[in-house]
């Protein structure tokens, strides 16, 4: 509309052109609130803490005592050193398990009107998807304390705090890149269920086609070519280095390169779908 | 029917369209529509399922780009300003957008802040629309526990928090019981006493007369009938009289008997074979008594006779000449239903 058919109410409006524009603590303000929501929705319902509580001691216990003694005798180091192997790949694992609920709560909140309300509402289009991520940052960080006191309990040495924090870092890092993903996947899909499924068929080979719960070394020749490539494989490995000692430059980087490299692509994809859905 | 300026800056058109047009592959949910809503008032969209006026409610909340045609609202275009349109206005859809798992108070708080109050005012509008709106005792509880009326009712209060120019109501009532209806009218025309413009879209005619000065009949993405809720009143009947004749056999002769001797309103009457009655569209009550004389002296015997505001489908067969269409839904509960007077 040119200037001189400006209608009268923008007079008295509080939005003229200039501030279509939402500045940066406008964002903030907006993403504040709607993580303070999904806070209150843990509050309200415990129960969806479950799996951030359970996971890591479930799978922390199946891996050392079911699968560690035979790995840890192929590896030299028995039940003790294999727990010593496996507790940093879990947390890279259960990073990646955790950003899923991303993708199903996104879905859940478009099939209630309750989006509709947001997406009429002026504020900026990444903020809904910015809270998503923030507050299931929360609940991967709670995954892995409860991860690490399981750790400690099996027998998992901490020699390296600032290892320890810098791998949980990093998986951070990269589990908010996956999350763009199950963004587009929530806002792509019909539902929850779909979403659910289609995060286990994607996760499910790339955790355990990696080197996160075994050496690749003793894999036929193929499979270790796809660990060598896996970003979770180099994330596990960059996170075993940082907590037990070892080389951890190269698969930093990589891990860094990737995470960027996912965000860059699938961020602007996960608010374009989702500023267009109808 | 009065044309208002083209110009979408008329000083007193709060919304205007122009040619609006949305498909959906095969189905034309919008085939053109053109409205205008003057400040102030209340127009009622009325028609069926699948009308295309839930299509036209999310086009004017920016919801949904149009495929062809102009929507202003407030002054602001729906395409080119999406964020300065969002600030003025109001939406309450279908199906009540609110958080369910929050409780009422904290769906209202976060409105607020996310519509850029402050943190100390947003709590106050909060606490004022949950008073305002009878919901400050369940304001603690999560909105999932809240009747169908009460979640309405803080739909319509999560609406109001940027005190918006216009309001869209898309079936503020559809599934609730009439106690609950005549509550959320209530609260709507509070809301309208308060200066809101307000777009209403609704299945029964007889929310559109409680609520709107002005009407827009819509089917299958046209419009078919607009002016002041009077005039399309006196058009179907303003009220429509139904006559069972004890014997199904006098329907045809009492109603040509009706017509011949001119006392109906505007449409003539109509039978309706399934009920076994005859519906006469009248204007007054002169014309009632009227009809009920010429029953007598014709001597027929009467089984009952009731008035009733027209339904949707009368006023689609008054209007058009035929039922109301409602393709994709082949026996819509709602549509038939009809309100004694």
């Amino acid at each position: 509309m040119s200037a001189t058919t400006a209608p009268v109410t923008a007079t008295t409006a509080p939005g003229t052109a200039d501030d279509a524009r939402i500045p940066l603590r406008g964002h903030v303000r907006h993403t504040g609130a709607l993580v303070r929501r999904n806070l209150l929705w843990i509050r309200q319902d415990p129960e969806s803490m479950f799996d951030a509580l359970l996971m890591p001691v479930v799978f922390t216990l199946l891996f050392v005592y079911v699968f560690g003694g035979s790995i840890g005798q192929a590896l030299g180091g028995g039940q003790d050193g294999y727990v010593q192997y496996v507790i940093p790949g879990m947390i890279a694992m259960m990073s990646m398990t955790l950003s899923q609920g991303v993708g199903t709560g996104f879905s859940q909140d478009f099939n209630s009107g309750v989006m509709d309300r947001f997406r009429s509402l002026p504020i900026g289009r990444g903020s809904v998807l910015f809270a998503k991520i923030a507050v299931e940052m929360v609940r991967m960080l709670f995954a892995t304390a409860v991860l690490m006191i399981v750790a400690v309990l099996v027998g998992f040495d901490i020699d390296h705090w600032a290892g320890l924090f810098a791998a949980v870092g990093l998986s951070a890092v990269f589990a908010s890149s996956i999350m763009w993903v199950f963004l587009t996947l929530g806002v792509i899909l019909k539902n929850a269920q779909s979403v659910q499924a289609m995060g286990f068929l994607v996760l499910f080979p790339l955790q355990f086609g990696s080197s996160i719960f075994a050496p690749p070394q003793s894999m036929p020749g193929w499979l270790q070519a796809f660990t060598d490539y896996n970003p979770l494989s180099t994330l596990a490995d960059a996170a075993r280095g940082l907590m037990v000692g070892g080389p951890v430059a190269h698969d930093l980087w990589i891990t860094l390169g990737w995470s960027v490299a996912i965000t860059a692509v699938m961020a602007p994809v996960a608010i374009h779908k989702f500023r267009t859905k109808s | 029917m009065k044309r208002i300026d083209d110009n979408p800056s008329a000083a007193d058109a709060a919304v205007t369209v122009r040619g609006l047009v949305k498909h959906y592959g095969e189905t034309k949910a919008l085939d053109g529509v053109d409205l205008d809503v003057r400040e102030g008032t209340v127009m009622g969209v009325l028609g069926p399922n699948g009308a295309g006026k839930t299509t036209l409610v999310r086009i004017l909340s920016t919801l949904l780009a149009p495929d062809a045609g102009r929507a202003h609202v407030a002054g602001y275009d729906v395409v080119r300003q999406p964020r300065q349109l969002r600030r003025v206005i109001g939406l309450t859809g279908q199906y009540a957008s609110v958080d369910e798992k929050l409780p009422g108070w904290e769906n209202l708080y976060m409105i607020g802040r996310l519509l850029d109050l402050p943190r100390g005012e947003a709590r106050a509008r909060a606490d004022e629309l949950l008073e305002r709106f009878s919901l400050t005792d369940a304001g603690k509880r999560p909105a999932a526990t809240y009747s169908g009326g009460m979640r309405r009712r803080l739909d319509l209060a999560a609406s109001m928090i940027g005190r918006p120019q216009v309001l869209f109501l898309d079936e503020p009532t559809t599934g609730l019981d009439p106690r609950t209806r005549n509550e959320v009218w209530d609260e709507v025309k509070r809301m309208v006493g308060d200066g809101v413009t307000v777009l209403l879209t609704t299945q029964y005619m007889e929310e559109a007369e409680q609520l709107a000065s002005e009407l827009t009949v819509v089917d299958r993405g046209q419009v078919i009938a607009k002016g002041g809720i009077e005039e399309l009143k006196a058009k179907v009947g303003g009220r429509t009289l139904r006559v069972r004749p004890a014997d199904p056999l006098h329907l045809r002769p009492l109603a040509a008997h009706l017509d011949e001797l001119g006392i109906t309103g505007l449409a003539s009457s109509t039978v309706d074979t399934q009920r076994g009655a005859v519906l006469v569209p009248i204007l007054s009550d002169e014309q009632l008594t009227a009809v009920v004389g010429a029953v007598t002296a014709r001597g027929i015997t009467v089984a009952s006779i009731t008035t009733e505001l027209p339904s949707l489908d009368e006023v689609f067969l008054s209007l058009t000449g035929h039922r109301a269409s409602a393709p994709q839904d082949p026996a819509p509960a709602d549509t038939r239903e009809e309100v004694a007077v």
